[in-house]
């Protein structure tokens, strides 16, 4: 118990420090970019924040599959708290993205591939974390959510190709028309492991919480009967 | 495999065919979606609009039949009964997936001429049937998924279009965007990519539904 409780201090203040790392290099040592000035860089956050995103589903649905072939209340908590963290980090790409595009485009949304698929995504999770709500006993809702954490990420995919033939405008390339230079990619690559690291976080710290919850609902349980 | 398929699906197909209830409530709903419709966008609305219109009144009018299938069941724990028979999980899924089929196509072999008639679009539209074969195939394998999920949840009633329209969301698109060209009368190369999406999609779905539907009935 101490052990862990030693590597939570340990990933707390190595996340911190990556984030004080990221804040810094974002306004004081990345370039500010020649056309769309100073607002982009929001980039530095956007990004992250959407792989973020991308790998917090894709640890659902790892979670998942391990949860329904082995039956471990761990499985299940890993999944539902990736999901809801997974949710959190596309709600932020959602806030994020209009706030750059509207001084850069000119407008607060366009229906692209990209934020489409995010859109479409954020609906799936939702309704993931709301099947786990309604489901009534906990047992259940692990197990019909975990469905629903399967079918709704083999439908990524197929999201992000139907809505990239629908609408084929990728107003994103421009930022990298001129590539990145090496002082933006430095800050790219930090601000991905400074947000990779408070993912991690915040996913142990949620699946912890969780197992916890099982716990006394199941002392709980006991003292009654 | 089949006749135990076959015999899930005479069950359901019975049982609407003697009462026709839930077929008459899901057409005019589908219908009443189509006039909604021209009134929100006025009587001259332009071609692109045409076949928007169609897929949302037969994607509406879909997910409230998949929401009875379920629902029926749960009614005198025929479910239990259904889970009693000694079959495979997933003959379950696909006779109960046979049924979605049967019941949406029907949907769209009514809700279809008369929207082209309402929207005076010609009326003999060979391709438009592969298109929505192949769509109302994909609907009823998600569906069929997601009604037998929703309906072990409370607020089901809400709960299958929640689940289902975000992930039918591909067919959707696809199914327009192949409407469009067939409306116009356009060559089938403007069709060919989104029927192939339209495939995979089925294909994709239907293996991971015949693959996870056991986990969603037991108990």
């Amino acid at each position: 118990m101490n052990r862990k409780k030693l590597r939570d201090r340990l990933l707390l203040a190595l996340t911190f420090a990556l984030m004080m790392a990221a804040l810094a290099t974002v306004f004081l040592y990345a370039p500010t970019e020649k056309h769309t000035g100073v607002i982009q860089r929001i980039f530095y956050f956007h990004v992250p924040v959407a792989w973020v995103a991308f790998l917090a589903y894709f640890i659902t649905f790892i979670g998942s599959i391990l949860y329904l072939s082995k039956r471990k209340a761990r499985w299940d908590a890993l999944a539902a708290a990736s999901a809801e963290v997974g949710v959190l980090f596309t709600t932020l790409v959602l806030i994020t993205g209009p706030i750059w595009a509207r001084p850069v485009w000119g407008i607060w949304w366009t229906w692209d591939a990209r934020l489409t698929t995010s859109l479409v995504l954020w609906l799936i999770y939702i309704a993931y974390l709301l099947v786990r709500r309604f489901a009534g006993e906990p047992g259940r809702g692990a197990r019909l959510a975990a469905v629903v954490g399967i079918a709704g990420f083999i439908d990524v995919p197929l999201v992000f190709i139907t809505v990239n033939l629908w609408r084929t405008q990728h107003p994103t390339t421009i930022i990298f028309e001129g590539g990145l230079t090496g002082s933006m990619l430095v800050t790219l690559l930090v601000c991905l492991v400074a947000f990779t690291l408070l993912y991690i976080l915040l996913v142990r710290q949620a699946t912890g919480l969780k197992m916890l919850e099982t716990e006394i609902k199941n002392i709980k349980r006991m003292r009654e009967e | 495999m089949l006749a135990r398929v076959w015999a899930i699906y005479r069950k359901d197909l019975l049982q609407e065919l003697r009462t026709k209830e839930t077929v008459v409530a899901v057409l005019v709903f589908a219908l009443l979606v189509l006039v909604i419709f021209s009134f929100a966008v006025g009587d001259n609305i332009a071609a692109d609009a045409a076949p928007g219109i169609l897929w949302v009144a037969l994607s509406f009018g879909g997910v409230i039949g998949l929401n009875r299938t379920f629902a029926v069941e749960k009614e005198n724990a025929r479910l239990e009964g259904l889970m009693l028979c000694p079959v495979d999980r997933a003959v379950i899924y696909w006779g109960k997936l046979a049924g979605s089929f049967t019941f949406m196509l029907v949907l769209a072999v009514v809700i279809t001429p008369v929207f082209l008639a309402l929207f005076n679009l010609p009326v003999f539209l060979p391709r438009l049937a592969l298109i929505i074969v192949l769509a109302v195939l994909g609907f009823a394998s998600v569906g069929t998924l997601f009604a037998a999920l929703a309906v072990n949840t409370r607020a089901r009633d809400i709960m299958l279009p929640i689940l289902f329209l975000p992930v039918v969301a591909p067919v959707i698109i696809a199914a327009v965007k192949a409407t469009a060209p067939v409306l116009a009368a356009a060559p089938w190369g403007e069709l060919a990519t989104w029927l192939e999406i339209l495939i995979a999609f089925d294909v994709i779905f239907l293996v991971v539904g015949t693959l996870v539907f056991e986990f969603v009935i037991e108990e």
